[in-house]
C-alpha cells in the first residue's frame, strides 16, 4: 500500500474576533478518502475551524492548501468543499429534489444531467419516494438526508459535517452513525465531521483531532488517542479515566500516600513535579494476580448494574474520587461482591499512563 | 372579557353593519336617507367621474406603496445585517417617528416643500435663478408624504421575515455554489415575499383610504377615494353613496389580502414545479 | 468573503445612513424651527422660546389640549380595564374560534376613516349628541383591541401552573390574581396603557368625525389640522414638538416595559 495522499493541509491557522482567539494555529493534514473528526468541548473553535474551510470566516492568519493549491481567499460558493449544516438549512420553499438540484444548477449543468444525478443520489441516499415533498414534511432523519444529499451531489473534494447527528434522538444517532460510515465509503468522498460527542468521534473517526481553547492537542487515530492520550485533558475528555495524583518519581508518581505507581514516564518530567497516573476503568482487575506492579486496598462505594458490564465505585486513599472500575457481569458472577465489602485492586505499569498535573 | 367584548360589538360591529345597510339605501332629497333598497350608489363608482378618481387614486396609493416597499425592505434587510445587538436601536428609531402624530409628519412636509421651504432655499444656494419650481400641492409631494408616513410600517413588516430567515440558509446557498445575487434572488426573496406583500397591502389601503395627506400636501387637487368619503359625510351629504365607498374600501382590502394569500400560495407551488421541470427536462 | 452581509463594509451603512436622513430630517427642522426667534422656515434669527411662551398664551389651544388630556385619560382607563380582562379571558381558555380573533384583529386593521363615518351614522342615527364623550367611546374600541394584544403577548410566555401552585398553598382566587398573576402581567398593562395614550392623544380621523358640532370638543390633532389648514403660524411648530415629545416619551416608556410591542 503507498502512502496515503493529503488532501488538505491545513497549515498554522488562526482565527481571531477581535480579542478573542478562537482557532490558534492549527497545524493538520487531512488525507484523501478519510473520514476526519474535529473534537472538543464548546467553544474549542472546532466549528470556527470548520467554518474557515468551509469558506464562511477568512483565516487571520496561515494558509489553507487544498490538493496543494491555497483555498483561504476563495469565497464559499467557488470553493470545492461542501457543509452540511448543523440546522440542516434545507430551502423550507423547495421540494426535497429542488433543494438537491439547486447546487447543480448553480455549475450550470445540463438539466438531464442534473436530474441524473439528483436521482442517483436520491436512490443512494434512500429518497427517491420523498423527492416531491417539503422539508416541513419530512421528519428529523429524512432532513439530515436531504442535507447530505444535498452537499453530496456536488461531488465535493471535501465534505464538512457540523454536527450532523446533533438533532437526532439517541436510538437513531447510533444508526445514523454506521450509516454516515457506509455512505463515506460509497461515495469515496473525504468527509470532516465536527462533534463535541468523543464517542461518536471514536466509533465513525478514521483519525481525529482533539482541539481545546483554540488549539490542537492531539490528531491520530481514534485507537492511539484513547489508548495513548498527549495530555490529561485529553486523557480525561475521551472515555473514562481514573486519575491519582502525585510527584514525579524516576520510574513512575509517588503518591501523596506514599505509594509509588509504575508506568512509563513521558518526555520534559522531571522527578519532583506535579504529575498524576492514569487508568482506565477495564484495565483494573480486582484481587489482581501476582505480578501486577500497581494495587492498592479500598471499600466499594457503590455498584452500577449496566447490564453487560458491572461498574464499581472503590474508594481508596490514593483520591479524594472514588475509583471506577469495570467488571464483566461473567466475572462479577463467579465472585459476588457488595456495597461495603473490601477489596484488593490492581492494574499493571504498562496500562497506567502519566501526565503532568 | 364580556364587557369589552359587548363594546366592540355595540361600537364597531353594529356601526359597521349599519354602514353596509345604508350603502343599500337610497339618499333622500335633502339629504337624509331614504329607505329604500337599491344598488345604485355601487352603480355610481363606474361614473366616469367617478371611476376616474377611483384610478387616480389607486395610481397614487400604488406608487407610494412601490416606492414604500422598495425603501423598506432595502432598510429592513439593512437593519437585519446589523450586529445582533444593534438592531432592536436601530427598529426602534425606524418605528419612532410612525408613533408621533400624523398630522405633524405630514405639516413637517409642507415646511420643506412650500414656496419658502428649506427645498426651495437649497435649490437656490446651489445656484437656481428664477421662479421657484412648484413642490408643494402636486402629485410628487403626497406620494412622499404617504412614503413618509408608512415607511416605518413597511421597515417593520420586512424586517420580521427577514430576522426570522435562518442565516445558514443565505450560506448554504452560497456553499452550494450561488452567487450573492443568486442567493438573494432565489433564496432569500421568495422566503420573505408573503410577509412583505401582506404589509404592501394594508399601506395601499391605507393610502387609497387616506384624506389627510391629499388634504394637506395636495392641496385638495388630488382626490383619493378616502377624499370622496369625507365629502359624502361632511359636506355632499349623501351618506349611502359614502357609506358604499367605504364598504368598497374594505372589500378591496379584503381582496387584496386574500389574493395576497393565494399569490403566496401558488408561488410556493410554481417554484416547486419550475424546479421539478428544470431537473426533469 | 464572509457570506452575511456586514455592514461596516458595505453599502448597507449608505441605505441606513439614507432612510434614517428621510426619517428624521423633516422632524428636526420642525423643532429646530420652533426654537427660531422670527419663525421663518428660512432665516434664522435666533434662538428663543416666544413661541412656546404665545402659545401657553393661547386659550384655544390650551382648551383643546385639556380636552385630548381628557379624552386620552380616560379611554385609556377604560381601555386599559377591558383589554387586560379580554386579554385573560381569551388566554385562560385554552380554545377560542376564529370569529373572536378577528373581532379583536379587526379594530387595528380596520381603516380610520370607515370606522370612523360609521360611529358617525351610528351615533347620528341613534341621535346621541357628539362630544368628549362619543370620541372616549370611540377611543376605546381601537384602544382596548392595542391593549389586549399587547397584555396577550406577555400571557403568551405566562405559566398557568404558578396560579395552580399559588391555589394550592390556599390563596383565594381574589388573592392569586393580587399576589400572582397581576404582578407578572403589569408591566405589560402598564406598556398597553401607554401605548393607548399615545394613540388616543394622536388620533385625528375619528375624533373629527365623532366630536359633534361646535368648538367646545375640539381635541388637539383638530386644533393642529385647522392650524394647518388655516393659515399656518409659526406657534405650530413649538406645538408640533411638545407633541411629538409627548409621543415619544410614552412611547420610550412603553418599549422599555414591554419588548413585545409592536404596532
Amino acid at each position: 500500500m503507498s502512502d496515503p495522499k493529503t488532501l488538505l493541509s491545513i497549515d498554522n491557522v488562526s482565527k481571531n474576533f477581535g480579542s478573542v482567539v478562537a482557532v490558534d494555529g492549527v497545524s493538520l493534514d487531512i488525507r484523501e478518502n478519510e473520514f476526519f473528526a474535529l473534537l472538543g468541548p464548546s467553544g474549542c473553535g472546532k466549528t470556527t475551524l470548520l467554518r474557515v474551510l468551509a469558506g464562511f470566516e477568512a483565516p487571520s492568519g496561515g494558509r489553507l492548501l487544498l490538493d496543494g493549491k491555497d483555498i483561504a481567499r476563495i469565497p464559499p460558493n467557488r470553493r470545492p468543499v461542501n457543509l452540511m449544516f448543523q440546522s440542516y438549512a434545507l430551502f423550507p420553499h423547495m421540494s426535497v429534489r429542488a433543494n438537491i438540484s439547486y447546487g447543480l444548477e448553480m455549475e450550470k449543468l445540463p438539466a438531464a444531467e442534473i436530474r441524473g444525478r439528483v436521482d442517483e443520489m436520491l436512490a443512494t441516499t434512500q429518497l427517491s419516494e420523498l423527492a416531491d415533498r417539503k422539508p416541513e414534511q419530512l421528519s428529523g432523519g429524512q432532513k439530515q438526508r436531504v442535507a447530505l444529499a444535498r452537499a453530496l451531489v456536488k461531488k465535493p473534494r471535501l465534505l464538512l459535517l457540523d454536527e450532523p447527528l446533533g438533532a437526532l434522538d439517541k436510538k437513531l444517532r447510533g444508526a445514523m452513525q454506521l450509516e454516515l460510515k457506509r455512505l463515506q465509503d460509497d461515495v469515496g468522498i473525504t468527509f470532516v465531521i465536527v462533534t463535541h460527542d468523543q464517542e461518536e468521534a471514536l466509533v465513525m473517526a478514521d483519525r481525529m483531532a482533539v482541539l481545546k481553547d483554540g488549539r490542537l492537542l492531539q490528531c491520530d487515530t481514534p485507537h492511539e488517542i484513547y489508548e495513548h492520550p498527549a495530555d490529561r485533558f485529553v486523557a480525561d475528555f475521551i472515555g473514562v479515566m481514573n486519575f491519582c495524583p502525585g510527584k514525579a518519581g524516576a520510574d513512575g508518581v509517588m503518591t501523596t500516600e506514599g505509594i509509588l505507581l509504575k508506568g512509563t514516564m513521558p518526555q520534559g518530567l522531571a522527578t519532583g513535579d506535579a504529575a498524576v497516573a492514569a487508568v482506565r476503568p477495564e484495565r483494573i482487575h480486582i484481587f489482581p494476580a501476582e505480578g501486577i506492579e500497581n494495587r492498592t486496598g479500598g471499600k466499594v462505594a457503590a455498584l452500577a448494574y449496566h447490564g453487560l458490564d458491572l461498574q464499581l465505585h472503590i474508594q481508596t486513599s490514593l483520591n479524594d474520587k472514588p475509583f471506577l472500575v469495570r467488571v464483566t457481569a461473567d466475572a462479577a458472577d463467579r465472585r459476588p461482591i457488595g456495597v461495603g465489602d473490601a477489596v484488593e485492586i490492581g492494574w499493571s505499569a504498562a496500562d497506567t499512563r502519566i501526565f503532568k498535573d | 372579557m364580556a364587557p369589552a367584548l359587548a363594546w366592540l360589538a355595540a361600537l364597531m360591529v353594529v356601526p359597521c353593519g349599519l354602514v353596509l345597510a345604508l350603502a343599500f339605501f337610497r339618499r333622500g332629497i335633502y339629504g337624509g336617507i331614504e329607505y329604500t333598497f337599491t344598488l345604485e350608489n355601487f352603480g355610481l363608482a363606474f361614473d366616469p367621474l367617478y371611476a376616474g378618481i377611483f384610478l387616480n387614486s389607486a395610481r397614487i396609493a400604488g406608487t407610494a406603496t412601490l416606492i414604500a416597499v422598495v425603501i423598506g425592505y432595502a432598510a429592513a434587510y439593512a437593519i437585519a445585517a446589523a450586529p445582533r445587538r444593534l438592531q432592536p436601536v436601530f427598529l426602534f428609531f425606524a418605528v419612532l417617528p410612525f408613533w408621533s402624530n400624523y398630522l405633524i409628519r405630514t405639516y413637517a412636509w409642507i415646511v420643506l416643500l412650500n414656496r419658502e421651504g428649506l427645498l426651495t432655499q437649497l435649490l437656490r444656494w446651489f445656484g437656481y435663478e428664477g421662479e421657484p419650481p412648484s413642490l408643494l400641492y402636486t402629485e410628487g409631494a403626497v406620494i412622499t408624504g404617504l412614503v413618509y408616513n408608512y415607511l416605518p410600517f413597511v421597515i417593520l413588516a420586512c424586517y420580521a421575515p427577514l430576522a426570522r430567515l435562518n442565516p445558514e440558509l443565505g450560506e448554504a446557498s452560497r456553499d452550494l455554489g450561488a452567487s450573492a445575487m443568486t442567493t438573494f434572488r432565489r433564496v432569500i426573496l421568495p422566503l420573505t415575499l408573503p410577509g412583505i406583500a401582506a404589509g404592501a397591502v394594508f399601506v395601499f389601503v391605507l393610502s387609497i383610504g387616506n384624506f389627510v395627506t391629499p388634504a394637506l400636501l395636495g392641496g385638495g387637487r388630488f382626490q383619493m377615494i378616502g377624499n370622496l368619503v369625507y365629502d359624502q359625510f361632511l359636506t355632499a351629504n349623501d351618506w349611502p353613496f359614502g357609506a358604499a365607498l367605504s364598504m368598497a374600501l374594505i372589500a378591496i382590502m379584503m381582496l387584496l389580502l386574500t389574493v395576497q394569500a393565494m399569490a403566496a400560495e401558488r408561488a410556493s407551488g410554481r417554484a416547486r414545479t419550475a424546479e421539478g421541470d428544470a431537473a426533469h427536462g | 468573503m464572509a457570506d452575511r452581509p456586514k455592514p461596516g463594509r458595505s453599502p448597507l451603512w449608505l441605505v441606513l445612513t439614507l432612510v434614517y436622513g428621510f426619517l428624521y430630517i423633516p422632524i428636526a427642522v420642525l423643532v429646530a424651527l420652533s426654537f427660531n426667534e422670527g419663525g421663518l422656515p428660512t432665516v434664522w434669527s435666533g434662538f428663543s422660546l416666544k413661541w412656546y411662551g404665545s402659545l401657553a398664551a393661547n386659550s384655544e389651544i390650551l382648551s383643546a389640549a385639556l380636552n385630548t388630556l381628557i379624552v386620552a385619560l380616560v379611554s385609556t382607563a377604560i381601555a386599559t380595564l377591558l383589554g387586560t380582562l379580554l386579554a385573560l379571558g381569551i388566554e385562560m381558555r385554552r380554545r377560542h374560534g376564529r370569529a373572536l380573533e378577528a373581532l379583536i384583529f379587526a379594530p387595528m386593521i380596520i381603516p380610520d376613516i370607515v370606522l370612523a363615518i360609521a360611529l358617525l351614522s351610528f351615533f347620528s342615527m341613534l341621535n346621541i349628541t357628539m362630544g368628549l364623550h362619543t370620541i372616549v367611546l370611540a377611543h376605546v374600541v381601537f384602544n382596548l383591541a392595542f391593549v389586549c394584544s399587547v397584555v396577550r403577548a406577555r400571557l403568551k410566555s405566562f405559566d398557568w401552573s404558578i396560579v395552580e401552585a399559588s391555589s394550592d398553598l390556599g390563596a383565594s382566587a381574589t388573592t392569586t390574581f393580587r399576589r400572582v398573576t397581576l404582578p407578572v402581567i403589569l408591566p405589560a398593562v402598564i406598556a398597553g396603557a401607554l401605548l393607548a395614550f399615545t394613540l388616543s392623544v394622536d388620533e385625528f380621523i375619528i375624533a373629527y368625525f365623532t366630536a359633534g358640532a361646535g368648538r367646545a370638543s375640539t381635541t388637539l390633532p383638530m386644533q393642529i389640522y385647522s392650524m394647518i389648514r388655516f393659515g399656518i403660524t409659526p406657534e405650530i411648530n413649538a406645538l408640533a414638538t411638545i407633541v411629538m415629545a409627548v409621543s415619544i416619551a410614552a412611547l420610550t416608556l412603553s418599549q422599555r416595559l414591554n419588548r413585545t410591542v409592536a404596532p
